[in-house]
């Protein structure tokens, strides 16, 4: 019975993202078709039979409802259309030879952000009011504020420049330890978010009564922490997955500028600064895909997880 | 009884004296930043190949010493936390504007188009609006007012949700079914009773959105999609200082620490407002 209504839940909200979905693809569509100049803009008018040609070869000539209509056929299809500016690739060959280092290194930062940034929730939540407390919470809110494009800089500068510990860029390296600094500056501030987080949610936890029983019990904190209060002090967290995610995204495109990750963040930036417009389309749609995804997973997790939320 | 009472008083009393101590860092960075040039003897783009990257020093007035044009740091400083601080204020009034209406409407009138209202909420909040932002600033070269505008678009979504739910816990309450039974229309409600109940958590809020603001601005700026040289912003200046880090540290280290004492005056100063005007029992 309770299974079933989560299984509803779910699908009700996978419905639900597909209207959102097309309307990302219509949008973008319609940006990139309406934006001024275009990669073929020479300070000499090409010959009519010349800009005839291309037009064709990049689907230009149709009726704007048509060339809507076949992007999103060739989508059905993994097929994104040619690249303006690297003729010989099709956008979908870009992505799919950037992608999957930005992913591996958005995983690892997640997950190190999650652990990390919990494990500090949890300790500065059960050292509350104490300097242990006031410290993490000090340095969660300096993790904040402190941006990504300046702490990567300055990781660069004290440990690849000045200690010379790792390498400074991604080409200055083939090894795994060339990870290590990117990760870092992509973790950061997730993990500082998430400790704040984590200790907001488990005080709220630890003072209920039950918790307050089981303390009464004579029960050690570590045990009660670990086998009471951990599960409901989570849950919160799981909400914040979807904007930890966004989050990480952005912060890939500054640091893969950063550190010369050949990734899709930057490729994404280069493309948008040579105006690719077929590429810088292809890419948002897969960010906003990826967001709407995870955060639809994230959705259907909480469903099964939290009762509560499926009678919205 | 009495005992958590007081400790409630001391946290209270504790998050006062960081907003006051936050709002008067923040009125001290703004009065520098609009002062500062004045100060100075040195232009903001004034090129100089002979002195470029200079070190800091008291001497000739560089006090941040220079770029790598040779333009003084000190003075291209604060005309970025200028313009930053600018664009951040006027994008998070453009999103206040926009999520109270939004909100109140929605949460006054509420039923179907309190729930058509919020579902476009939701679908606008699953889009990843940065790489749209960057789109934007693509297509229609990159002017000053359409970054203004771009961020206020993003960050309006959170202050209606929030106005939207003060409004429908206010709506019943004895003054504004009073207004109603004597005949005051709901425009006249919404502008007159709902709107002045809201300001305190609007203004909470606020505090939280202008650093959101500066650091989008920012972002935009240091990938170069931002403000255009010669004008300066702080993200515009760590994306130099990035370029020079190894040959001269501080073109890189003052604009980011700026930025970052910023942004972490506001944080700290909305986090204080927030717990100052927090009712709820569970202490933070």
């Amino acid at each position: 019975m309770q299974q079933q209504g989560a299984i509803v839940y779910a699908l009700m909200r996978l419905a639900s993202a597909i209207p959102t979905l097309l309307l990302v693809i219509v949008l973008a569509f319609l940006m990139m078709r309406a934006a001024p100049g275009g990669p073929f803009d020479d300070q000499r008018a090409l010959p009519a039979e010349t800009a005839a040609n291309i037009e064709r070869a990049y689907d230009l000539e149709a009726p704007l409802h048509r060339q809507l209509w076949s992007y999103i056929g060739g989508i059905l299809k993994g097929d994104l259309g040619p690249s303006y500016r690297y003729p010989d690739y099709s956008v979908s060959e870009l992505i799919a030879s950037a992608l999957p280092l930005s992913a591996q290194i958005g995983a690892i930062s997640l997950a190190v952000s999650l652990l990390v940034g919990s494990l500090a929730g949890v300790w500065a939540a059960v050292r509350r009011n104490t300097l242990t407390d006031r410290l993490v919470s000090a340095v969660a809110m300096t993790g904040i504020s402190v941006p990504v494009f300046v702490v990567a800089p300055l990781l660069v500068l004290v440990f690849a420049v000045q200690l010379d510990w790792f390498p400074a860029s991604w080409a200055g390296s083939t090894g795994a330890e060339r990870l290590l600094l990117p990760v870092v500056a992509l973790s950061l501030p997730q993990i500082a978010y998430v400790a704040r987080l984590m200790r907001v949610s488990m005080i709220e936890v630890l003072s209920s009564d039950y918790i307050r029983a089981a303390r009464a019990q004579g029960l050690p904190t570590a045990t009660i922490v670990t086998a009471h209060a951990l599960r409901p002090a989570v849950l919160p967290l799981l909400s914040y997955l979807g904007p930890a995610i966004a989050a990480v995204l952005t912060g890939s495109v500054v640091v893969e500028q950063i550190f010369g990750v050949p990734g899709l963040g930057q490729l994404f930036v280069r493309a948008a600064l040579n105006r690719d417009y077929p590429l810088v389309l292809g890419i948002v749609i897969l960010y906003a895909v990826l967001v709407i995804a995870l955060n639809l997973i994230v959705d259907i997790l909480y469903g099964f997880v939290d009762p509560r939320i499926r009678r919205r | 009884m009495s005992a958590p009472r007081y400790a409630e008083l001391r946290a209270r009393l504790r998050s006062s004296r960081v907003v006051l101590v936050m709002t008067a860092a923040l009125v001290v960075i703004a009065l520098f930043a609009l002062a500062g040039p004045l100060i100075s003897p040195h232009s903001y783009q004034t090129t100089a190949l002979d002195t470029k990257l200079a070190a800091p020093s008291l001497s000739d007035a560089r006090w941040f010493g220079t770029d790598e044009l040779g333009r003084d740091l000190f003075v291209r400083s604060m005309l970025g936390v200028r313009v930053s601080l600018l664009v951040a204020v006027i994008a998070s009034l453009v999103s206040l504007v926009i999520g109270v209406l939004y909100g109140a409407v929605a949460g006054y009138v509420g039923g179907r188009l309190d729930a058509a209202m919020m579902r476009i909420v939701d679908t606008l909040y699953a889009l990843p609006f940065v790489f749209f932002v960057i789109l934007l600033t693509v297509y229609f070269d990159r002017n000053f007012f359409l970054i203004f505008v771009a961020i206020g678009a993003i960050n309006w979504l959170d202050m209606a949700r929030i106005v939207r739910g003060q409004t429908i816990s206010l709506k019943e309450r004895e003054f504004v079914q009073a207004a109603r039974l004597s005949g005051v229309s709901s425009r006249g409600i919404i502008a007159r009773h709902i709107a002045p109940n809201v300001a305190g958590v609007v203004i909470v809020y606020l505090t939280l959105t202008v650093p959101q603001a500066l650091l989008f601005e920012s972002f935009l700026s240091f990938l170069g999609l931002g403000v255009q040289e010669p004008q300066a912003s702080l993200g515009a200046l760590v994306n130099d200082g990035v370029r020079q880090m190894e040959q001269a540290p501080w073109v890189l280290l003052i604009p980011g620490t700026l930025l970052a004492v910023i942004l972490l005056c506001f944080n700290f100063l909305g986090d204080g407002l927030r717990d100052a005007f927090d009712t709820r029992e569970t202490p933070r």
